[in-house]
């Protein structure tokens, strides 16, 4: 403590509980935790010599960005030090000829499309998290969003990464080039939840703007049929941009809260966008309307223009926050299974709901399988936060039995480690941790994430 | 050579050696010479789902073998994987880390591998990443695979995404009469809406870029590219437009008597590059951002790794039997050599 007193200035080093408490809960506000100390970083090599102090002591150390992981991976750990990266949030470097562009950690995920929107230029992974999340959350994650069926998730668009190893050591990996050589280091260290220390600077790639969208909203009377019109889209050789899919209750939720004009009658409504050169639009927008035809929507509405666009995006997007207004809490699951079983997944989830007496909304990345079953339970009704975490379990265990995984963007945190034993093999769990130890044998960073902390890690 | 047919024999060979380098097709000696084990007859696809746009196949199988059977239901592999119909297989491919012409548009090896399951130096089996097209569980291993030569555990069984395989392919010319005006013209294109499925340099300062989609667009897509520059370019026919660019996936244009260097550049190296090595052969690919450079055989790279060094941009032999395939700056470091002590902790898999 008295270390870290003398390399930073007092008001950067917050200890009272008035000042902490905003750091104890993240996205998944059902956990808490009391953090021994916040350090504000205002540049990376704050962050090294935090690190290397942290390493010195034997003292964990959780990196924060904005605090939105939906699965605790920014929860504190008790008595530890949590690593507030906001203040970091420059741009080290923006080239539009290269379409490039290396920010620190804190960088929030939208201000990117916006400081390159004008060289036409927009990155791609869109979580509806954008206005708050960081870069170094996303790298942690992987994070995706709704457009990641085409050009894929942060790890698809990260092409280097300086990193500060929980020791303390600075490694880069990869560069400005959108091919490497030798190990994948960089696409390694994407998603690996803070386990191997924290991201300093980030290299991403922004894509050209795509000249021309099609944006089409499906109304389905049952759930499954929106789910099968997935398919049918995806078999047409079709390859949209996006498509995402909202239940009754998330389009009651998401129309109560910004009259995004979605069909409040409808079962399920069908987000499909089409995205790039305007003659290949032209030809692919009959095709999709005869896809959308047979697979049996009953009301198909069509942005007319970019305002229309932005309205649907924003009914999209503002889905879970809306989800709010219709109960005190939620449980939010994001399982992936077999694009050819979201028909089955989705109606083991109903049966699910009822046997629970849990409603549960659906809003997700169909496109990939991506679903985002959203639990909603009132906590001060006893047991039924319990309820509701049984009924998470289960549906991740159906993901599974489906031959898809636990997670497809939102990480293991805390909230899933006891599920990730089940998604792999003892031996795949033992290359693990392994892996673990040999990069941070004392388990100081993020400790208690994605891995159960050994005895060791839990002594130390 | 210890010819491998089952994945269980692969365990216990490296359990049983010292070292253990494994070869698939052959098309990379610079990768493979030193191999004491051949991966070529653990093959055959496994699970193939085109509803489900994944493949399931086994580590030695042939790429071209791949391609055929997803080509049948109008799917295929857009990175275009090097030497294809010379043989090379779905391990060396992602070990090497190679990606050809088509990588462009929606990405290289890297962004299609979903899983793979491997072997370790301790020969214990492991099935690392998913057989679904998102997955944010766990570690992702695959990814080390790529790239890795091997010296992250041996890959027995992989899993890819597929994209749906466009109808139609049209490509356009351009000669340019230095190469900063090809760069220029490159970057251009590169940069536009007008979403290139390839865009390739060669050393004659000639421009190809390909336009790949339904067929009524692509043709009206094509005249557009071709306007885009001061001196229109020129359309390919039909035939010569797939001869193009399957004598690049095939690397027909390296003369004779000399070895491919992959080199990860920028665009901005490109005019550098060609200043300093003038009278080698080469192709700058995707929009730029990989270098193709035919190395005299037998020469000694000492000038290449000074260049390449100098420029920042790593490289690595693929063919030819170079002592290191690596070339130019080191890319090796701290946390490579942890994690290949947490898998491979005997060095069973180090590159001689
Ligand atoms: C309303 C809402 C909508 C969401 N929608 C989506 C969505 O569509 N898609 C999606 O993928 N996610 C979504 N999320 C989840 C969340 O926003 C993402 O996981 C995001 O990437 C977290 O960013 P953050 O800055 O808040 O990170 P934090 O929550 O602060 O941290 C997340 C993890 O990253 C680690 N970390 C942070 N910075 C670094 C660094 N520099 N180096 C190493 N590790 C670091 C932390 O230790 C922690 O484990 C949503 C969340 C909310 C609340």
């Amino acid at each position: 403590m008295s270390r870290l007193r003398q390399s930073l200035p007092p008001d950067r080093v917050l200890t009272s509980r008035a000042a902490t408490t905003s750091f104890e809960s993240d996205g998944l506000t059902a956990y808490r935790e009391k953090p021994g100390v916040i350090v504000l970083v205002e540049s990376t090599s704050e962050v090294v010599d935090v690190v290397k102090l942290c390493h010195e002591f034997g003292v964990p150390f959780v990196a924060r960005g904005s605090g939105t992981s939906l699965s605790g991976g920014s929860l504190p750990i008790a008595n530890g030090v949590v690593i507030s990266l906001n203040r970091l949030n420059k741009i080290i470097d923006y080239s539009a000829e290269q379409r490039t562009i290396t920010v620190e950690p804190g960088f929030i995920n939208l201000e990117v499309s916006k400081h390159v929107a004008g060289d036409r230029l927009y990155y791609s992974p869109d979580p509806s998290s954008g206005p708050v999340c960081t870069i170094g959350g996303n790298v942690a994650f992987n994070s995706g969003g709704a457009h990641c069926l085409k050009y894929g998730m942060t790890a698809n668009h990260v092409l280097g990464i300086k990193a500060v190893l929980p020791d303390g050591e600075v490694v880069e990996f990869g560069g400005e080039s959108l091919e490497h050589v030798g190990p994948d280091l960089c696409g390694m260290f994407v998603g690996s939840e803070g386990l191997f220390g924290v991201a300093l600077e980030i290299t991403l790639r922004v894509l050209p703007q795509p000249e021309r969208f099609h944006t089409v909203l499906a109304a389905y009377d049952t759930l499954a049929g929106a789910g099968d019109a997935v398919a049918m889209i995806v078999a047409s050789g079709l390859l949209p941009g996006a498509m995402e899919i909202m239940d009754r209750l998330a389009i009651e939720a998401s129309e109560a809260a910004v009259h995004a004009g979605y069909p409040t009658t409808a079962a399920a409504a069908l987000l499909v966008e089409l995205e790039g050169p305007s003659e290949e639009l032209d030809a692919e927008i009959p095709l999709l309307e005869q896809v959308i035809r047979d697979s049996g929507a009953y009301e198909v509405r069509v942005a007319a223009n970019k305002e229309e666009r932005s309205r649907i995006w924003v009914g999209r997007k503002c889905a879970f926050s809306a989800i709010g207004r219709l109960s005190p809490d939620y449980l939010v699951q994001d399982g992936v299974v077999p694009r050819t079983e979201l028909g089955n997944a989705l109606s083991a989830i109903e049966a699910l709901s009822e046997q629970y007496g849990l409603r549960v909304a659906n809003v997700f990345h169909a496109g990939d399988g991506n679903l985002h079953p959203l639990i909603l339970f009132d906590g001060r009704i006893p047991g039924e936060f319990e309820q509701a975490e049984h009924l998470a379990g289960e549906i991740l265990m159906m993901c599974l039995r489906l031959g898809g995984s636990i997670t497809g963007e939102h990480g293991v945190g805390v909230e899933k480690i006891a599920y990730l034993p089940e998604m792999y093999t003892e031996n795949e769990m033992n290359l693990m941790r392994l892996i673990r130890q040999a990069v941070d044998p004392a388990e100081i960073a993020n400790r208690g994430k994605m891995l159960q902390a050994s005895a060791l890690g839990k002594g130390g | 050579m210890v010819v491998v047919e089952k994945p269980e024999e692969l365990q216990e060979l490296v359990r049983s050696q010292p070292r253990l380098r494994v070869t698939g097709g052959g098309t990379k000696p610079a990768l493979s010479h030193s191999a004491n084990a051949s991966l070529a007859k653990l093959s055959g696809v496994r699970k193939y789902n085109p509803a489900e746009f994944t493949f399931t196949a086994m580590a030695g199988t042939r790429i071209d073998e791949v391609e055929t059977i997803l080509a049948e239901r109008q799917q295929y592999l857009p990175f275009e994987p090097p030497f294809s119909a010379s043989g090379a297989t779905l391990g060396g491919t992602v070990a090497a880390g190679l990606s050809g012409s088509g990588r462009l548009r929606f990405g290289g090896v890297r962004d299609f591998l979903l899983g793979a399951k491997i072997v370790t130096g301790e020969g214990i089996s492991v099935a690392t990443g998913s057989q679904v097209v998102k997955n944010a569980a766990g570690f992702d291993l695959p990814k080390l695979m790529v790239g890795g030569q091997g010296c992250y555990g041996v890959m027995t069984e992989l899993t890819f995404k597929v994209f749906p395989k466009p109808q139609h392919s049209a490509t356009v010319v351009f000669e340019a009469e230095t190469v900063g005006q090809a760069v220029a013209l490159l970057r251009k294109l590169a940069g536009s809406g007008l979403d290139l499925a390839a865009l390739d340099l060669d050393a004659d300062n000639r421009l190809w870029a390909r336009v790949c989609g339904f067929r009524s667009a692509v043709l009206r897509r094509t005249e557009r590219v071709r306007q885009s520059a001061p001196t229109p370019g020129r359309i390919l026919t039909d035939d010569e437009d797939a001869q193009f660019w399957n004598d690049c996936q095939e690397f027909r244009w390296l003369p004779d008597g000399r070895d491919l260097v992959k080199v990860a550049i920028t665009p901005k190296c490109i005019e550098k590059l060609a200043l300093l090595l003038p009278h080698v052969a080469r192709r700058f690919s995707v929009g730029g951002n990989l270098a193709w450079i035919g190395w005299p055989t037998g020469e000694n790279p000492a000038q290449l790794r000074h260049v390449l060094c100098e420029l920042e941009c790593p490289g690595l032999f693929v063919t030819g039997t170079p002592s290191t395939p690596y070339v130019g700056p080191r890319v090796d470091n701290l946390f490579a050599q942890r994690l290949r002590a947490a898998i491979d902790p005997h060095g069973k898999f180090a590159v001689s």
